[in-house]
């Protein structure tokens, strides 16, 4: 049986206690028949190209854990961003974890999306927000809204500030192989209101790696997280994500961001590591003056592969959107950036910048980069670029000329080309957390305090 | 402490020095002059161990050593500083981060512990302020969107901060208006002692003004064609290039 039947036929038994008559049931079904007849990509699909998602997508994998994984405090408190006080939502392979989560009903929802969906009070949150930004022609969108039932559910209202940052942290645990988890998150900035939102994704080393014949059995697994975003009239988000996994696991996520006038929203997407990496992140832009941020720094090695595809829809006159994506190549590593900007006819005035940088330093990394303008008006600003290529020899040389040893001289460079992304990012705790990962990821000690 | 004999050096082929001999003592300050493409450049990149250029004949000796086969790195370490007539902007990494890199590297090199932050702290300050160096402007990306004039005062705040035994100023009062060029100047007496040399390239007199020196030399299509003293760059000031 491939994957997709398998997952078809799972479905009933996964939606078995469901309440047949709620809307998210309905959308559930709705979208596992699409799914059903669209089926997984291939590489003859535009989309999907240059990443080889079929290696992932083994047969043993399964939307059904098999029991409760508990993990020591120490290990989790790892992945916090640490130095602040965050709200906080900690989902242990899928599965919310209350004991070291921070969540709050004061004015304010962050809390688990199932509490929403399964709650009648939220019928109204659901009938409007869920489900109505996600692309349906797009594979594991769909298989998400099919199987989705844990997340984070993040609701701001009017005019709040909100006084905290929040993480929202995936671990996968590694005590359990061939698992396919299917986060879903659904985030709401009111009107004025203000927030910044950290995501990430961790793994702890699979058990019984000792034992040498356990590779044999043992299926690496797969993240396909979902995320909707609404950000409303004046609101201003900054939202993180950090994917600094395992070789071993992969994750496809989908974010899709839908902004009305006057808005802010930026995401940063740090991208360290990981088997298969794929982040479609979408922002649709309803209203003027809108401003969208795109960044982000991926720094990978060994075998490694990491794929952007950005989509940024001006859909209103007089915007902005800005885009610049970093990329560190070594070992066999190989990244994709795709940049596509759709501007409508109506979107005049409007001022879309992209830019994609790359270093290769590995004799066997690559990268393909794509800028997609689909540009239906007339008066309008978009510039893009892209470069692949080495550091840059004079460069080396005058940080040689100082005394700086040529390995630490690569690494200062290599740590300035990326570093130049993080200007953005203002919470300081997580400049320096992020730094420091930078560093250790190029793996030399820089002379100075980060 | 420098010794240059009989040095030729190509480019990509082409011969560009071609039999340059010099002698420079501790203590001591020397100025080369030159019209525009005579060489200075690649002499001053040639000492400081470039390796896009390619000494055919000749040696360069530094304290007694040869250093032909020394990285730019090691030279550094021993002690030569070149400022740069071009310095090259490198966005993403301070002035101040840069500087601690470097001042770490070179103690670390030379078998010596790293110098503590308060220390490094209140050496960045005592040289910015030597060279009237603002401190907003050590927190900047290291050159990028430097004026001409920044530029050469961070090339010599970085020397200030290093302490090299041999400097060589490649142009470095082109891009500095006259108070600047004022403030560089007295840096660079101001870092001179009786244990350590410059040598001044430029292609003005007017930089010999503040920086005087105990030798002149004129370098001509790849050799120098004439030596004295400070009074030679007042005759060259007066009768141009030609007359040598
Ligand atoms: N990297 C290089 N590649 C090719 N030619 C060079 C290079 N550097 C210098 N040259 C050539 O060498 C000659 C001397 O240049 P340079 O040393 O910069 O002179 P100066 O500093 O006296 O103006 C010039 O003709 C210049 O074009
Ligand atoms: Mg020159």
């Amino acid at each position: 049986m491939s994957l997709k039947e398998k997952l078809v036929s799972s479905f009933l038994a996964f939606e078995l206690d469901a309440d047949i008559n709620s809307p998210v049931h309905d959308i559930r079904s709705k979208s596992i028949k699409e799914f059903e007849k669209i089926g997984f990509p291939d590489r003859k699909n535009e989309f999907w190209k240059y990443t080889p998602i079929k290696k992932v997508l083994s047969e043993e994998l399964t939307v059904f854990k098999k029991k409760r994984h508990l993990i020591d405090f120490e290990k989790v408190k790892d992945f916090f961003v640490g130095g602040i006080e965050s709200y906080k939502i900690i989902l242990i392979d899928g599965t919310y974890d209350p004991l070291w989560s921070n969540t709050t009903h004061k004015g304010v929802d962050i809390c688990i999306l199932s509490s929403v969906l399964e709650n009648d009070k939220y019928s109204n949150v659901i009938s409007r927000y869920y489900n109505k930004l996600i692309d349906n022609n797009e594979s594991f969108s769909l298989l998400n809204s099919s199987f989705s039932k844990e997340g984070a559910y993040i609701h701001i209202p009017k005019n709040l500030e909100l006084d905290k940052p929040i993480e929202i942290i995936h671990i996968n645990s590694g005590g359990e192989s061939s698992l396919m988890l299917q986060p879903r998150n659904l985030i709401i900035l009111e009107e004025g209101s203000k927030a910044q939102i950290i995501e990430s994704h961790y793994s702890l080393q699979e058990k019984n790696t000792n034992l040498s014949n356990s590779k044999n059995n043992h299926i690496d697994p797969l993240t396909n997280t979902l995320t909707e975003i609404y950000v409303e009239e004046n609101a201003n988000l900054d939202y993180y994500k950090i994917q600094n996994d395992l070789d071993s696991t992969s994750i496809i996520d989908n974010t899709y961001i839908d902004q009305k006038k006057d808005s802010v929203a930026s995401c940063h997407t740090f991208s360290f590591g990981g088997n298969i990496v794929r982040n479609n992140l979408n922002f649709y832009q309803n209203g003027k003056n809108i401003n969208s941020i795109l960044k982000g720094i991926t720094i990978l090695g060994s075998n490694q592969h990491t794929d952007h595809h950005t989509l940024v829809h001006h859909a209103s006159p007089n915007c902005e959107s800005y885009q610049e994506y970093k990329g560190i190549y070594n070992d066999k590593s190989t990244g994709v950036f795709n940049g596509k900007v759709v501007v409508d006819k109506i979107a005049q005035k409007i001022n879309a910048f992209q830019q994609n940088n790359n270093l290769l330093m590995g004799d066997h990394s690559s990268v393909n980069t794509k800028p997609q303008l689909e540009i239906f008006a007339d008066d309008v600003k978009c510039s893009h670029g892209c470069t692949i290529g080495q550091l840059d020899k004079s460069a080396l040389y005058y940080l040689k000329t100082r005394g700086i040893p040529e390995k630490e001289a690569k690494g200062l460079l290599t740590y300035a080309f990326a570093n130049n992304v993080l200007e953005n990012v203002k919470m300081q705790v997580l400049k320096t957390k992020i730094k420091k990962i930078i560093a250790n990821k190029i793996g030399v000690s820089l002379g100075f305090e980060l | 402490m420098l010794k240059i004999e009989n040095l030729h050096v190509s480019v990509e082929g082409k011969e560009i020095l071609k039999g340059v001999s010099l002698e420079v003592k501790k203590g001591e300050i020397h100025a080369i002059m030159g019209p525009n493409g005579s060489g200075k450049s690649t002499l001053s990149s040639v000492i400081a161990g470039n390796e896009d250029y390619e000494v055919t004949k000749g040696n360069i000796y530094f304290n007694n050593e040869n250093i032909e086969d020394l990285s730019a790195e090691e030279r550094a370490h021993k002690g030569i500083f070149m400022s740069f007539q071009y310095p090259v902007e490198i966005p993403g990494i301070t002035v101040t981060n840069f500087i601690k890199t470097a001042i770490n590297s070179n103690l670390k090199a030379r078998g010596l512990k790293e110098m503590p932050a308060n220390e490094m702290l209140k050496k960045i300050r005592e040289k910015a302020d030597l060279l009237e160096i603002d401190s907003r402007f050590l927190s900047r990306s290291l050159n990028e969107g430097f004026s001409g004039g920044e530029k050469k005062r961070n090339e010599i705040f970085q020397m200030a901060m290093l302490e090299p035994t041999l400097a060589i100023l490649d142009e470095t009062d082109s891009g500095l208006d006259i108070d600047a060029l004022r403030i560089v100047a007295s840096g660079v007496n101001k870092l001179k002692n009786k244990d350590n040399a410059t040598v001044v390239i430029t292609h003005y007199q007017r930089l010999l003004d503040h920086i005087i020196p105990d030798y002149v030399h004129v370098l001509q299509d790849g050799k120098i064609a004439r030596s004295g003293d400070k009074d030679l760059a007042l005759q060259l000031e007066e009768k141009g290039y030609d007359w040598i």
